[in-house]
């Protein structure tokens, strides 16, 4: 069965403080060519039915993301890819 | 008659108890509320405490809003009854659309803990009408995620309708736009305030008296005493 995806992040004009310090930690990793990190949040919606995306972007609207300092999208993804790893 | 004020306890609010003392310790009558009972059970006013509702999962209030109690309260808030959120409970305000903003994690990241000197901007609202304007009052603050953030034309408008109540004076602790410590609703009678005037009532335990007047100003509100 698809799922619904919704994907929260602070708006561009909201501070990142955890973005920030994950940033601040990387050249401790020897890495040098981040210019900058920014932390969100990944919600996996699984439907009793058929995925509602409408439904899903109210849930989002009203409870997943807070839109006065963070944007959402919703999106569809097919089971074998909700993990989503690309390695 | 003795006013009655309402104390919220969600599951993880932590300053429920403090709340209600310093309620009876201003000549109220405080009285419990529970989180999934929607009655108000005839309060005069509510206060929405401080700590870690619903272990603060997803944001900070996000779920507290839905609870039973709170749709009660935002109806009654909009209808005048005074509210006061502390610490959590502004977090509360604002996911519920009572207060304008947001509260966000603090910009150092560090969890603070001290004795704050706020400023009293507006004492037209029902919760600082016992103060003087520009009055300085010394009150704990302990928070990890209260900096205040708002549009500018949000942070312009609480200010050009006096809507800041309060602000942080020697050192921002969170970072908030504008030193913000507290902000009101149009109406002046819901109030958020990050520091927490409930630990100030007693001088056993207190770094002062000064939370005080934060409750029997609306004890003198209740009485519809002039501001």
């Amino acid at each position: 069965m698809p799922r619904v995806v919704v994907d929260v992040m602070l708006k561009p004009e909201i501070l990142d403080p955890q973005g920030q310090a994950v940033a601040n930690a990387l050249p401790r990793l020897g890495v040098g060519d981040v210019a900058s990190v920014r932390i969100g949040r990944r919600i996996e919606i699984e439907f009793t039915g058929e995925p509602d995306l409408d439904r899903a972007r109210e849930i989002a609207d009203k409870l997943l993301a807070n839109p006065v300092i963070e944007d959402f999208t919703v999106r569809l993804v097919e089971a074998d890819e909700t993990a989503d790893a690309r390695s | 008659m003795t006013a009655r004020v309402g104390v919220v306890t969600f599951p993880g609010s932590l300053d429920d108890g403090d709340a209600a003392r310093a309620v009876r310790i201003a000549g109220a009558e405080p009285v419990r509320l529970w989180h999934g009972d929607p009655e108000l059970h005839g309060v005069d006013a509510v206060v929405l405490p401080g700590g870690f509702s619903y272990g603060d999962y997803l944001r900070c209030g996000a779920i507290a809003r839905f609870a039973p109690v709170m749709e009660t309260i935002v109806d009654a808030a909009q209808g005048g009854l005074p509210v006061l959120g502390i610490c959590n409970g502004f977090q509360i305000l604002c996911e519920a659309h009572l207060l304008p903003g947001a509260l966000t994690r603090n910009q150092h990241l560090h969890f603070r803990n001290r004795d704050q000197v706020l400023r009293i901007e507006s004492a037209g609202t029902a919760w600082t009408n016992a103060f003087q304007p520009g009055q300085e009052v010394l009150i704990p603050v302990k928070n990890g995620e209260g900096c205040y953030v708002a549009d500018t034309a949000t942070l312009d408008q609480l200010e050009a309708e006096g809507r800041v109540v309060a602000r942080y004076v020697g050192g921002n602790p969170n970072g908030s736009q504008r030193d913000i410590a507290a902000i009101t609703n149009a109406a002046g009678n819901v109030v958020g305030i990050m520091p927490h005037p409930e630990h100030a009532v007693e001088a056993l335990t207190g770094p002062s008296l000064d939370g005080l007047g934060f409750f029997t100003s609306v004890l003198k509100h209740l009485v519809g005493a002039p501001a």
